[in-house]
């Protein structure tokens, strides 16, 4: 009897160990399932025949993504080794100890934040914003842009009405103003036997879909969050009268030039009609440019590019993220590793050339980089005018609170714009008289 | 022949048989229950108490490291004057009564008709309640593509017997239509099942009745407000306290259809909940909430399993 206990104890401290061996030698990277997270699993390859270390990856669909991770991190969830987290999780990131601060480890392996675009590290490092202190690698830039049918604003009969109905000439529109004014011509008109419509935008209620859709007119116009940054003072900043012509002009975008139906849509509904044919234009992250210029429907010479329109300031909405080393890890050292390889120029370069988007100076001031694909020029440039949404640690309750109150208003026909950002100016200072900051 | 009771008696080892004989039924009662207990209060009674005393406080499940503060009854305040919640309450009724009722009189009418002996009846009967047996998100998905306006076969139907073009209206869009849309879709879900409890109650209800009334000349009119219906109605108020409850905790399906929108047209309170629980992380507030409803539904179903003991005793 004795022996047998012996034995099956031995039997279980050898599973046990091999299993801790097993764990030490992979690590689990936490991302969205998108097209870069596939062009990531590939370029990793390289990592693991480096270093040995096996690459599990987690990617989930986004409209999960934020609820998945943040319950992750907040339980003190082992699942990711590495998390490429959203921009705006980086506050909460750091203040709550999910997030390793990397300034002792660029500083030990000569990684220089010198070395990425400055509006990528602000944006995907730092915490508080535009301090030294970093708790993410530059990982993947991005920003929402547009797309259009470049087949159909080049078509002669096309810009022929185009000119009869606006006396102006079809062309990629140079403002918030004419983009309207083409969505609008393009709405319920037949082309090849099909109705289609102006362009398809984002106005999902349950995640971030239409605070980042409206956000990018609302920063055109000069939205702010506050007047004076850090000091939380919001009066006359995300009310003022022009963030409030921005909000008004969205919905007119919406009413007038959208597709029926496209009430709750986010960045796969923006995809599906733009492949289906059914609209003229779409806005949607950079991120999907390279799959959408290689489709073969609608890609190629059908399609072309437009960073978001000025209208009286050039901005875009920030997307894009930093890769963190999440603190509950058991695998630092490879976690670390990781970061290390993939801070290397070379590898960046790779993981452009692959889908990705870099954020390293070495890719982006490269003098071939604005040649390398159609959109690379207007992601250079949107990237120089990137505004983000709070980064707060209580960033979830403020992008909720946006939801509600642009969404309310866009898509369910409640109230005034100037109502709805009154009530968001409400609804932001108590979150922030919780927090303690007001 | 040996009785098998005696068979297990005898392979009981007798150190075991010695220590069982010498227990009551009362403590062998006990030594049954006890697992059961213990498991209500570790995953029922504790986690109820717990919330409660978490309704109290500032508690952020996402912020460890942050003080705790008492707040006594701030969250209860703030929730029961929030125009917002009541505005939840009432999509949430308007969802409930409606969702009971369309159910209630679909369902008994679709059990009375089954309940007729006709040639495919066991047939039609599988068909029925088939909705019932799909999975609410697969259900939400679907119903998702049945109301697009522009392929969606509902649009389609509405425009075909109507004329009004399909892409004219968003049955999940603005317009007032989203909370009839959800409605429409929990409806033909669960009719079934409360189809399925009716024909239970009308295949109770002896023949002899009816033969009886036959001999007292009633007409049918008569036999069924009579008979019948006071026959099926315990049968019906369980049918609609299972519905009034799932209903009152709905989630999955109208999070799928609609996400709690256009703007807040179909935010039922339990989506509302989950925001503040799991997307805000407002883990007091959100505790106090989850009390509200919990006294709300309870409350509630006292009462009315109260009444429905009355309409038995009858």
């Amino acid at each position: 009897m004795k022996r047998t206990t012996l034995a099956a104890s031995a039997a279980l401290a050898l599973v046990w160990s091999a299993q801790a061996n097993a764990q030490a030698n992979e690590l689990t990277l936490c991302w969205a399932a998108w097209d870069p997270a596939n062009a990531l699993v590939e370029l990793s390859k390289d990592f693991e025949a480096q270093s040995g270390i096996k690459m599990n990856f987690e990617f989930i669909p986004w409209p999960n993504f934020a609820d998945r991770m943040l319950n992750e991190l907040n339980s003190g969830g082992q699942l990711c080794d590495l998390l490429i987290g959203d921009s705006q999780w980086i506050g909460g990131g750091a203040e709550n100890g999910h997030y390793i601060k990397l300034n002792d480890f660029f500083d030990a392996e000569g990684i220089s934040m010198d070395d990425f675009a400055p509006a990528t590290v602000y944006a995907y490092s730092t915490w508080p914003k535009g301090t030294p202190n970093y708790y993410a690698l530059p990982a993947m830039g991005d920003a929402n842009g547009w797309f259009y049918r470049k087949d159909w604003f080049g078509r002669e009969d096309i810009q022929a009405a185009y000119k009869e109905a606006t006396g102006q000439d079809l062309r990629e529109p140079q403002s918030q103003k004419e983009l309207l004014q083409i969505a609008q011509f393009f709405q319920g008109r037949e082309i090849d036997g099909q109705t289609v419509y102006g362009a398809s935008i984002f106005t999902e209620r349950g995640s971030e879909g239409i605070t980042m859709g409206a956000t990018g007119a609302m920063y055109a116009w000069g939205f702010k969050y506050e007047n004076t940054p850090g000091q939380y003072d919001m009066e006359g900043a995300v009310n003022s009268s022009a963030a409030v012509e921005g909000l008004e002009f969205y919905k007119e975008l919406y009413k007038t030039g959208t597709p029926p139906g496209y009430d709750n849509a986010y960045m796969e509904q923006s995809l599906d009609a733009f492949k289906s044919g059914q609209v003229a234009m779409a806005m949607n992250w950079f991120a999907f440019f390279p799959g959408l210029y290689a489709d073969p429907t609608v890609g190629g010479d059908k399609i072309d590019f437009f960073v978001n329109p000025a209208q009286n300031v050039a901005a875009s909405t920030l997307g894009g993220q930093g890769i963190s080393v999440v603190s509950y890890t058991d695998n630092m050292d490879g976690a670390l590793a990781y970061i290390k390889w993939f801070a290397q120029p070379d590898v960046q370069q790779k993981w452009w050339a692959s889908g990705g988007y870099s954020c390293h100076k070495a890719v982006l001031e490269d003098p071939n980089f604005v040649n390398s694909a159609p959109f690379a020029g207007d992601f250079l440039e949107a990237m120089g005018g990137v505004q983000d949404f709070w980064q707060e640690p209580a960033y979830a309750s403020l992008l909720i609170a946006m939801q509600e109150r642009l969404h309310n208003y866009v898509v369910a026909d409640q109230g005034t714009a100037q109502e709805a950002l009154d009530g968001l100016i409400a609804d932001w200072t108590e979150v922030f008289e919780d927090e303690g900051k007001l | 022949m040996t009785n098998p009771i005696d068979i297990a008696a005898k392979a009981t080892p007798a150190p075991v048989a010695r220590r069982v004989r010498g227990l009551s039924d009362r403590a062998i009662a006990w030594i049954f229950v006890t697992p059961t207990i213990f498991l209500l209060l570790a995953i029922n009674i504790f986690p109820l108490i717990w919330t409660v005393r978490l309704s109290f406080t500032n508690y952020a499940a996402n912020r460890p490291g942050r003080e705790v503060e008492w707040v006594g009854l701030r969250n209860y305040t703030r929730i029961l004057t929030d125009a917002g919640t009541w505005e939840n309450m009432q999509t949430t009724a308007h969802f409930l009564i409606w969702t009971i009722v369309l159910q209630v009189v679909i369902g008994f009418t679709l059990a009375w008709l089954i309940n007729r002996k006709f040639k495919g009846n066991d047939l039609l009967t599988t068909l029925i309640v088939i909705p019932m047996m799909l999975s609410p998100a697969v259900v939400g998905n679907f119903w998702t593509f049945l109301y697009q306006p522009q392929i969606g076969l509902f649009n389609y139907v509405v425009e075909l017997v109507t004329g009004t073009p399909a892409s004219s209206f968003s049955m999940l869009g603005p317009g007032g239509l989203a909370k009839w849309s959800i409605i429409i879709v929990d409806t033909w879900m669960w009719t079934p099942f409360v189809m399925l409890i009716c024909l239970a109650g009308l295949r109770s209800i002896p023949d002899y009745i009816y033969e009886a009334a036959e001999v007292d000349r009633a007409s049918k009119w008569r036999q069924f407000w009579t008979i019948t219906v006071p026959m099926v109605l315990p049968f019906l108020m369980l049918a609609v306290l299972f519905r009034g409850i799932e209903n009152f905790k709905m989630f999955d399906m109208v999070v799928l259809l609609t996400g709690g929108g256009p703007g807040n047209e179909t935010l039922l309170a339990s989506i509302d909940l989950k925001r503040e629980a799991f997307e805000k992380w407002r883990t007091g507030y959100s505790s106090a909430y989850a009390i509200i409803l919990f006294v709300t539904v309870f409350g509630l179903a006292s009462i009315y399993v109260k009444a429905l003991n009355k309409v038995k005793e009858r």
